[in-house]
């Protein structure tokens, strides 16, 4: 085990964790926020920048502070490593810059994004962003993507994060989705308009970090505010069967996989439970949803509010 | 263009040369250098089913050969003239009237840099520094370089591909 | 005319045969090393050289090489960094084009040194025509065994290929270029782990510029030492240094480290001084990347000492009043030369090359382009000045390789030294220059 102190707080963390590990460790407010790297996928991370810290030790060993800001989500800590997350200006203005950058080109549609609510994008710019933006350029667009009947891809949201490309290529198993063209043209596409549809592939939504990637099945049918979350479960041939209904009274409007404080979900689940199982008879009712992360429901005042309508369980 | 893709016998005895050069497995380092003879063969351009038929041979997911396509500057993904002519735009070019050259050409061949003539003969391209600054400005056309041009040089070398029924489309393998 | 060390016979037309090549010298520093040097031997030398990286960088390379994790089992790997872009470089074109039989020399030795059974050669697409030289050079070389298995009987065995990209500055940077090599797209990788542990198919790897393998013949002849002679302080050696702009003598000019930058832009025998007789306005010293200097700090250092053509002497000053020699490409302006429209020009260059992984560089460049094309054009605002100069700062150093840095420190440079004409493009609303 090695000790690493992140914004004056200590921890031990096993030899080989990154610096976003040890601060996931610690939790609150020292964990810097991440829009690319996802734990469950390998190879994500150090795209977006957002987590960049300061490291003001390297370690024990060797006392020198690093000559520039590193991503957390890929520096591996080091015994007696100090490192500074919002305690440092610098982190507070680099990040600021990155909050701009990501923002130049995202339309400002979140009135009409189905995202709006639970988008990192959002929280990241409430955060650390500034009130004005100082773009007055054109803002990008692409042209028309189509990826079948599950899935709406929207270009301008994107921010690039990769991280349904590597979900597309570690969980499905013909990777359809992927980077194509490069600089700021690089898109998220099939390239020949192929329909995104195997067992798996509705979990891009669900690890998208903005409204790029949305569900359908539900799409424009409610603000994430006014849906109410609830475990649910079923006996699944294909995936743990572990979900979260998102119902409007007794109306099942969306269905997604569970996501831990960090926002990343926990059992990825399969197509059929998404899209095809919008009845609350389809399930096992386990009881409110406890949203644990930064989200307009993460106050969790509807728990107290009414309960859906349960159904017993089909056998 | 063919309905069916597939490369000559000797291209495909030189593909299995080059995949030799790479570690077993690792096939598809082969991309690059496969896809340079693909465009050569098939018509100058990279097509859907070009692409599809590369990976077939390096055993890869389409969707891998239309990511690396898409990167690199020197792959067509749309049809192009016999010849495309490629215009060097870049900083010491530009010091020394590569815009004066494309200027030229785009008048002469009546077409904007990104445009095929309706003969299908030229295409003209403006491109980022082809590293021949000493001898600026400076285009290039398939496996050539055309340095320290003028006007005059451009006018020539034009008529002189009108008449040979200049392609460019060059197996950089062969000279 | 000082030492030449990569170009006492490049003028021969026929250097590119083996034969002519092997009569000037050539392969001799592999019979000594291979007969009588063990690969620790060589690696010695070349620490004592001092020879540092001729890519841009300037590490060490000796000390790079020091780095390869020698003890893993994987196979390990040398690749030549052929894929010259940088606006303002085209010193490996011209060694290439004319010396390829050094490259290989300077490969076989390096690879000696290292270990490494298998080489490639990563050569930017655009030069097909030198991917012929080559393929013809390493049959030439494999045909009288000096590549293939047990080279002149010494039982080290080497294979060389040759591996062209196909259009993408960031394959110079040297994850982006194994990438690239492996069949992909150009995306550079997040450090550590560096290439030295995993480069190549998660393979130690080292990766060297076609300048800096070129030069290991001579230090394995004439020992690391006699080239640590050559040069200034920590420049050791010669360095290629290519010239262009507006100036008389365009090419590329080997010159010992130390050589007065002055005598090089006014010389007859080098650049020949300015084309069009008009004063000498700025000088890139470094290819595109490194900051621009105005007329006055190029030929001496903000305290008045004469600058040379070393790593040290065009880095006084820091970025205050100084620049990189970085890959040794002299862009040369004259005062007809517009400062907005030459930074427009570069910044749309770096847009055009990001490989668009990361939010800065991404955004960052393509922002900067669109405001530096609004300045030039006339619809420049006077506080998109600063705004530049903020967005640079929040690119630099925050990108996962080095483009960003590339791309933002021409910006921060001419708005530093030339914020009068940026002032200038925006009251007078666009540019006045031809």
């Amino acid at each position: 085990m090695i000790k690493v102190t992140i914004d004056n707080i200590e921890v031990e963390v096993e030899e080989g964790s990154t610096i976003l590990e040890a601060a996931r460790k610690i939790g609150g407010k020292v964990v810097p926020p991440t829009m690319c790297y996802y734990s469950k996928l390998r190879d994500t991370g150090g795209k977006c920048r957002t987590c960049l810290v300061k490291v003001a030790k390297g370690s024990a060993k060797d006392p020198r502070p690093m000559p520039k800001l590193v991503v957390a989500c890929s520096t591996p800590a080091q015994d007696g490593m100090v490192v500074e997350n919002t305690l440092s200006q610098e982190v507070i203005e680099a990040r600021k810059g990155v909050v701009e950058f990501l923002l130049t080109n995202h339309p400002l549609e979140c009135p009409i994004c189905d995202q709006a609510g639970e988008c990192d994008l959002q929280d990241l710019s409430y955060g650390f962003g500034e009130g004005e933006s100082r773009y007055e350029e054109e803002r990008r667009r692409f042209g028309y993507n189509d990826i079948g009947p599950y899935i709406k891809i929207n270009n301008e949201r994107c921010i690039l994060c990769y991280r349904c490309v590597y979900l597309s290529a570690q969980l499905t198993d013909k990777r359809l989705l992927g980077v194509l063209f490069r600089g700021d043209y690089a898109e998220i596409s099939t390239y020949i308009n192929a329909a995104v549809e195997n067992d798996f592939s509705g979990n891009v939504i669900d690890v998208c970090p903005v409204g790029a990637l949305t569900d359908r099945s539900s799409r424009f049918k409610s603000r994430v505010w006014f849906t109410k979350p609830y475990d649910a479960h079923r006996d699944c041939p294909k995936c743990a069967g572990k979900v979260v209904l998102w119902a409007k009274g007794d109306e099942v409007i969306r269905i997604t996989a569970r996501k831990d404080e960090f926002g990343e979900v926990e059992d990825f689940i399969c197509n059929e439970c998404r899209f095809e199982k919008k009845q609350v008879s389809d399930w096992v009712i386990d009881g409110p949803r406890h949203i644990k992360r930064q989200s307009v429901i993460s106050l969790n005042h509807y728990e107290t509010i009414n309960k859906l309508k349960e159904t017993p369980p089909k056998d | 263009m063919d309905n069916e893709i597939k490369f000559s016998a000797e291209s495909l005895e030189l593909v299995n040369r080059i995949i030799a050069r790479y570690p077993e497995g690792k096939q598809k380092s082969a991309l690059l250098p496969v896809l340079h003879i693909a465009q050569a063969e098939f018509g100058g351009w990279l097509s859907t089913e070009t692409m599809n038929y590369v990976a077939g041979l390096l055993k890869l997911e389409p969707i891998e050969v239309y990511e690396v396509a898409t990167f690199y500057n020197m792959f067509n993904l749309a049809p192009v003239g016999q010849c495309v002519i490629e215009v060097c735009q870049t900083g010491p070019c530009m010091l020394n009237g590569a815009g004066e050259i494309i200027q030229h050409i785009s008048k002469r061949l009546d077409i904007k840099p990104g445009e095929t003539t309706p003969d299908g003969k030229f295409t003209l391209k403006t491109v980022e520094c082809l590293a021949a600054c000493g001898s600026a400005p400076v285009m290039r056309v398939g496996n050539r370089y055309h340095e320290n041009l003028s006007t005059e040089k451009v006018d020539s070398l034009i008529e002189e591909w009108c008449k040979c029924g200049k392609s460019s489309h060059d197996n950089p393998y062969n000279e | 005319m000082g030492i030449k060390i990569l170009t006492e016979h490049i003028d021969n037309p026929e250097l590119k045969k083996f034969e002519v090549y092997r009569k000037t010298g050539g392969y001799t520093a592999v019979e000594k090393a291979l007969k009588t040097m063990s690969p620790d031997g060589v690696m010695e030398e070349v620490k004592k050289s001092g020879l540092r990286g001729r890519g841009g960088a300037g590490f060490p390379t000796g000390m790079k090489w020091s780095f390869l994790d020698r003890k893993s089992e994987k196979p390990h790997y040398l690749v030549c960094n052929a894929d010259e872009g940088e606006p303002g470089t085209f010193k490996d074109r011209y060694l290439l084009e004319r010396n390829p039989h050094a490259l290989i020399e300077g490969i076989i030795l390096s690879g000696y040194a290292l270990g490494v059974e298998d080489a490639y050669i990563y050569l930017r697409g655009e030069f097909f025509y030198i991917l012929q030289i080559l393929e013809k050079a390493i049959a030439e070389a494999y045909e009288k065994g000096f590549l293939g298995k047990n080279i002149l009987g010494s039982g080290y065995s080497l294979n060389l290929y040759c591996h062209p990209g196909a259009g993408a500055y960031i394959c110079g940077e040297e994850t982006a270029l194994l990438e690239s090599l492996e069949g992909k797209r150009g995306n550079p990788r997040l450090k550590p782990p560096f290439p030295a542990v995993s480069g190549l198919y998660n393979c130690p790897t080292v990766i060297n510029n076609v300048e800096t393998l070129a030069t290991i013949p001579w230090i394995v002849n004439h020992g690391g030492d006699q080239y640590a002679q050559i040069g200034v302080g920590r420049s050791t050696g010669t360095k290629l240094i290519s010239a262009s702009g507006h100036i008389k003598n365009p090419g590329v000019y080997e010159l010992e480290m130390g050589f007065p930058v002055e005598e090089f832009i006014y010389s007859d025998q080098y650049c020949g001084g300015m084309k069009n007789g008009k004063p000498l306005k700025a000088v890139v010293a470094g290819g595109s990347s490194v900051p621009i200097l105005p007329a006055g700090l190029i030929l001496k250092t903000a305290n008045g000492e004469p600058r040379n053509i070393s790593y040290e002497s065009l880095a006084e000053g820091g970025f205050e009043t100084g620049t990189m020699l970085g890959s040794g490409g002299f862009i040369v302006m004259d005062e007809s030369t517009c400062i907005v429209r030459n930074l427009y020009n570069f910044t749309r260059f770096y847009r055009h090359e990001s490989c668009g992984q990361c939010s800065p560089c991404r955004e960052g460049t393509s922002w900067m382009e669109k405001i530096l094309y609004r300045i030039e054009n006339g619809e420049g605002r006077m506080h998109d000045i600063d705004l530049l100069v903020d967005i640079s700062n929040n690119i630099e150093g925050k990108t996962i390789c080095p483009l960003g840095d590339a791309a933002a420190w021409p910006v921060a440079s001419a708005i530093r030294h030339f914020r009068d004409e940026f002032v200038e493009h925006v009251n007078r609303k666009g540019c006045w220059f031809d």
